[in-house]
């Protein structure tokens, strides 16, 4: 017997003594991320209805791949052969990678996944069903030190996302100076993408969090400060960029397949 | 407006133990700690229990209640729905001594080995300069009033015994990162040892010590992560740690 | 039975500031000595000191020296004080709190990267170095952090990091065993388990702190229970001017949770009113004549000086604090209190709850976590709650050694002399670094000059029979209800105004309860077991409540922290008087010594005119002691 059965402890025969609904969040926490994963894999791999003029969804931007569809490129830029996407099967397959990698290794996300999937532990105060326990200092959680390159890797997606949002303005036509309801989608999930970058720990850390002397680097100090004052918000920018990003997702989906229609303010 | 209040108190000490019902007179405004030292002062005389102050100031009075570790004496009865029975038990993480009373020498141990505050040898009594940005981060985790909540509530050694070797906790996690961010402390290998010795890899950060901590102090956000973010810098990144090969940098 | 021993050179009772600051000296002397504590380290109520730490580095205005110091706090303690403390702890103090920063303390900042000093009550400049208001835990700290680092450096240089230094965590001391006249060591029992331990030591330093648990509403800890006094009267040694006790007129009497915390006097200059049961703002009736010009004395004018201060006077409830306290008291005693025996402060009929939580954050923090009571929506219970004790143990003010007792020393709060009949806020924290370093350096020179002194046989003996004797008897009185029978006495008529008869009437209760204490039988074994401490901690209160209560009805006049209705005055005759107490087996015994005249340098950094409204025409003739 081993934890809060170890034979020094207090006898008490309960894994947790805990009254209130503690196994509430990590069971949403749960179902909110897994039916993420789901609609993302499914989306994923479907490789189809992700563009429609002017909006791209953010799970398929930038599209890079001679097998994007027409319009979808940036200027028609497309350094991917489309032989190396027979292999990949979807040009979303490789831009996930590295959001899906910046979530993972995200200092939030990891506390709600290691509860809400891992169990380890459940709640505060209730005992976890493993035996052992390592933390991150073995593969292949050790790798979650490298939350910093995607947190790189995060921003040049976040410039691209930027860059879809503005394109979208566009009329069908391709004329500048129209806003639709998906031009505000894509807007909204870019902008809470940058808030949720910008919020991050690693953020906090590269632009100041890892001076000693605040006095002697102002500017930093400042940008410190107010990096810090959106990481207390990390965790809610963490679930409304998820959701944002989502619902552009199905949106874009939806308009594609014609299921909705993108309706235009002027 | 005295009214009886149902209290379930675990009894024992390391061999055996048990929760024990008793009912004891509670007045408003009281805290679960003034209704422990009724039941000791009427009816169970050798009741042990830690506490001091009774002003959430020195820590000591640490216990679960309900099974949420917790100050006594900042834990007021009315948080509880009346009729409720309140359920006290020592802490979980430590060896029980006897009742309420558990064996927190763990934490005294794990304090003697963290690498004690290195100013410059030359730095005479008055001559320290500090701005106040500087030490406004340490002294975030100075406020710890060492009630060793956090240390009880982390699953690292709650639920792995074997873990205590290895694992100094979230407590002493606070104040290497105070050190280590301490503006005139000159140890040069603090985050080196942090991940090799005192076990920092081993935190995944599910911030229940934040959670816990009575002085609201942000033991995950601003010590713990950062002290994370720092051992990245120079073990985990190529980058970085060339630039240090390259010139002196400033926080390595 | 075999008991456990151990052999050091230097043994400190009590973990708080002074206690601490004691060990590292001894320490650094090169002696090996052992710290014991009777909770947890770490938990001694000098945490619980929030203003700060009050020393002259004169670093916000650079008019401040030791001179500055020494004068304030002659004049806070009305010149009671052994002018030699007060010198000593004036021109030390900041020595003190720049080595705690050597040691890691951060204290908050000027803008020039200086340690910030602000303004306290009695200080004439901004003096008191703190953190936030959390100035004592940073000093406890810091020097835990310094035994942790000395034990490191034992640990490098000899394998053991506790060969050195080793603190002894919840252990009570009952006895200070002495052989030859001298101090030979002491004798005590785990908290935890009951087993009884022997320490030999030639040099015993008592840093206990406090009597606060001796009366009934306190703002001290459990341990302040007058250990340190008691220890150090059974000693032999003595205790000087026990009269003199710190109340502070606005402590919480309800709830219960937070009995005795201090409501600090901001409360009422922003507009706090105080209330007896009828409804009555009561402080009108209590202006003496001498205040009738700076004071209301109708509610308009009152509540008008809050918005215009020059055009009005001050509302009574801002009188001096044992002006409140009386006015307090007289209506209590008068059948106008509470039904827990304070009466009314109330700020939310006058200030919105918005402003209340701007101006008062952490009082309303306070009561509404510990307490639940929102000081927006009702009015507080208060009344006059004991905070510090001036008197303690007489000692030698350069080394702290207790005066009569070869062996014992004694700083901090349990020290005596320092403070006179008043202590200034800040002084306390600084008292303790600049004492305790004095009692470590000094018992480190007595044990060098005088080596070990064996404890015998027959002092263990009678040592572990006290401690054997409550489980013996049975069917014997409790101890909880003697505890709280003795501190609704004091409370009573040892507390904040004083009469003849009603101390007379104490020191009979007080004996009366002395002897019922010697039948006290405890139930439950001897492992942790509360109601087998606090048998040992009523012997302690009993003695310090005697001693204080004979000290009080000897003192005819009211000065400091000692005020009798019947004496309402101050008296120059009685300035030169400090009490002396002293233990004969059964009873306090208290006798009048003189108090030593200031010399001619110190005397001569004081203003004639005003030392001659504290000194006789015949002291001022003198001009000092040489």
């Amino acid at each position: 017997m081993s934890g809060v059965f170890s034979p020094t402890r207090a006898k008490i025969k309960e894994r947790t003594l805990r009254t209130d609904k503690w196994w509430l969040q990590p069971l949403i926490t749960f179902g909110v991320l897994f039916s993420f994963i789901i609609y993302a894999t499914f989306r994923a791999f479907e490789n189809a209805y992700y563009f429609t003029e002017p909006l791209i969804s953010p799970f398929y931007s930038p599209c890079l791949s001679e097998a994007c569809v027409e319009g979808s490129t940036i200027a028609g830029f497309t350094p991917v052969s489309a032989q190396v996407l027979n292999f990949a099967l979807s040009p979303a397959l490789i831009i996930l990678i590295f959001p899906l990698g910046f979530r993972m290794t995200c200092y939030y996300y990891r506390k709600a996944y290691y509860r809400a999937f891992w169990l380890s532990p459940p709640a505060c105060a209730v005992a976890e069903p493993h035996e052992k326990y390592t933390g991150e200092t073995r593969a292949p959680l050790i790798l979650q030190n490298a939350h910093r390159w995607f947190f790189y890797a995060g921003l040049v997606f976040n410039v691209f996302l930027t860059y879809d949002a503005i394109i979208s303005f566009k009329n069908p036509e391709g004329q500048w100076g129209h806003a639709s309801v998906g031009s505000l989608v894509l807007l909204l999930s870019s902008t809470l993408l940058w808030f949720y970058s910008l919020s991050c720990h690693t953020c906090r850390h590269t632009v100041g969090g890892r001076l000693k002397h605040f006095s002697k680097h102002p500017v930093r100090y400042k940008l410190w400060t107010w990096v810090s004052i959106l990481n207390h918000k990390h965790q809610q920018f963490a679930w409304y960029s998820l959701a944002a990003v989502a619902f552009a997702d199905i949106y874009v989906r939806e308009v594609a397949t014609g299921a909705w229609t993108n309706f235009y303010f002027f | 407006m005295a009214r009886k209040l149902n209290l379930r108190i675990w009894r024992g000490d390391s061999d055996s133990g048990e929760l024990k019902d008793v009912q004891v007179e509670v007045n408003e405004g009281e805290v679960v700690l003034d209704v422990i030292h009724r039941v000791q002062a009427t009816q169970m005389g050798d009741l042990a229990v830690r506490w001091n102050c009774k002003a959430g100031k020195c820590g000591s009075c640490s216990m679960e209640i309900n099974g949420k570790p917790r100050l006594a004496c900042m834990t007021q009865v009315a948080s509880y729905p009346e009729g409720e029975t309140i359920t006290v038990t020592p802490l979980r993480a430590f060896p029980v001594i006897k009742d309420l009373v558990t064996d927190v020498s763990f934490n005294y141990k794990k304090a003697m080995e963290i690498p004690a505050y290195a100013p410059p040898a030359d730095l005479a009594p008055g001559d320290a300069r500090m701005q106040q940005v500087d030490v406004e981060r340490s002294q975030e985790f100075r406020k710890c009033i060492e009630c060793f909540l956090c240390q009880d509530v982390c699953h690292v050694v709650r639920d792995h015994e074997e873990n205590k070797k290895s694992f100094a906790g979230p407590r002493f996690f606070i104040r290497i990162a105070e050190l280590d961010m301490h503006p005139l402390d000159i140890l040069k290998n603090r985050k080196k040892t942090a991940q090799e010795e005192h076990g920092l890899g081993m935190c995944n950060i599910t911030k229940c010590c934040t959670e816990v901590c009575p002085e609201h102090i942000r033991i995950t956000d601003n010590a713990i992560i950062p002290m994370k973010e720092r051992v990245v810098d120079i073990k985990y990144d190529p980058a970085r740690w060339l630039g240090s090969k390259i010139r002196k940098r400033e926080g390595l | 039975m075999t008991i456990e021993r151990h052999n050091y050179d230097v043994l400190i009772i009590g973990a708080g500031g002074a206690g601490l600051r004691a060990a590292v000296e001894a320490r650094e002397a090169g002696l090996r000595v052992a710290i014991i504590c009777k909770s947890l380290f770490g938990k001694a109520h000098t945490v619980m000191a929030e203003g700060g730490a009050a020393a002259s580095m004169g670093n916000v205005n650079d008019n401040d020296n030791w001179m500055v110091h020494f004068r304030d706090t002659m004049r806070g303690g009305k010149f009671l004080n052994h002018y030699r403390m007060a010198e000593l702890h004036a021109k030390e103090a900041p020595d003190r709190i720049w080595e705690l920063e050597v040691w890691g303390a951060l204290f908050d900042r000027t803008k020039e990267g200086k340690i910030s000093q602000r303004n306290f009550g009695g200080h004439e400049y901004p003096r008191l170095a703190h953190v936030g208001d959390r100035t004592g835990l940073e000093l406890i700290r810091t020097m835990q952090q310094r035994i942790v680092a000395l034990q490191q450096q034992d640990g490098r240089d000899f394998g053991d990091m506790e060969c050195n230094i080793k603190v002894f965590a919840e252990l009570t001391i009952i006895d200070i065993l002495k052989e030859n006249g001298k101090v030979s060591g002491a004798y005590g029992y785990w908290r935890e388990t009951g087993a009884e331990v022997l320490f030999e030591a030639p040099a015993v330093v008592i840093a206990t702190g406090g009597v606060g648990k001796t009366f009934k509403i306190t703002s001290n800890s459990w341990e302040g229970t007058g250990d340190g006094h008691a220890l150090a009267l059974k000693a032999g040694a003595n205790l000087v001017d026990m009269e003199f006790l710190q109340f502070h007129p606005t402590g919480m009497v309800w709830p219960p949770s937070v009995r005795g915390i201090l409501v600090t006097e901001s409360v009422r200059g922003e507009g706090g009113v105080l209330t007896n049961n009828v409804g009555e703002r009561f402080m009108f009736k209590y202006i003496p004549e001498v205040f009738k010009k700076m004071y209301a004395d109708n509610e308009e004018e009152a509540d008008r000086w809050y918005e215009d201060q020059d055009n009005n006077r001050r509302p009574p409830e801002l009188l001096p604090r044992d002006e409140v306290a009386r006015a307090i008291n007289t209506e209590v005693k008068a059948g106008r209190g509470t039904e827990h025996g304070g009466v009314f402060l109330d700020v939310s009929k006058r200030l919105s709850a918005e402003v209340i939580k701007k101006r008062l954050p952490s009082m309303w923090h306070q009561f509404y976590e510990l307490a639940g009571v929102d000081i927006t929506k009702e009015p507080m219970e208060v009344g006059p709650t004991c905070h510090y004790v001036m008197g303690g143990v007489e000692v030698e003010p350069d080394t702290a050694a207790a005066v009569g007792v070869p062996g014992l020393f004694a700083a901090g709060e349990v020290a005596g002399g320092m403070h006179g009949s008043n202590r200034l806020g800040g002084n306390s924290l600084t008292d303790l670094l600049v004492f305790g370093r004095r009692a470590g350096a000094a018992a480190a020179q007595y044990v060098k000059n005088s080596g070990k002194n064996p404890v015998s046989e027959a002092a263990i003996t009678a040592a572990a029979a006290k401690i054997q004797a409550p489980f013996d008897r049975e069917g014997g009185e409790n101890s909880y209800s003697l505890h709280a029978e003795l501190q609704e006495i004091t409370h009573n008529l040892v507390g904040i105004i004083r009469t003849g008869a009603e101390l007379q009437s104490a020191i009979e209760k007080i004996a009366d309860i002395r002897k019922r204490s010697a039948n006290v039988s405890v139930s439950g074994g001897r492992k942790f077991n509360p109601g087998f401490h606090l048998a040992f901690d009523l012997d302690n209160m009993l003695l310090v409540a005697e001693s204080t209560a004979k000290s009080a009805i000897a003192r005819e006049e009211s000065r400091g922290g000692h005020t009798r209705d019947d004496f309402p005055g101050m008296n120059n005759k009685w300035r030169q008087v400090n009490h002396i107490s002293s233990f004969d087996g059964t009873k306090v015994n208290v006798r009048e010594q003189v108090l030593p005249m200031l010399p001619k340098e110190l005397f001569d950094l004081f203003d004639v005119h005003e030392l001659e409204k504290y000194m006789t025409p015949e002291e001022i003739a003198k001009g000092g002691s040489n």
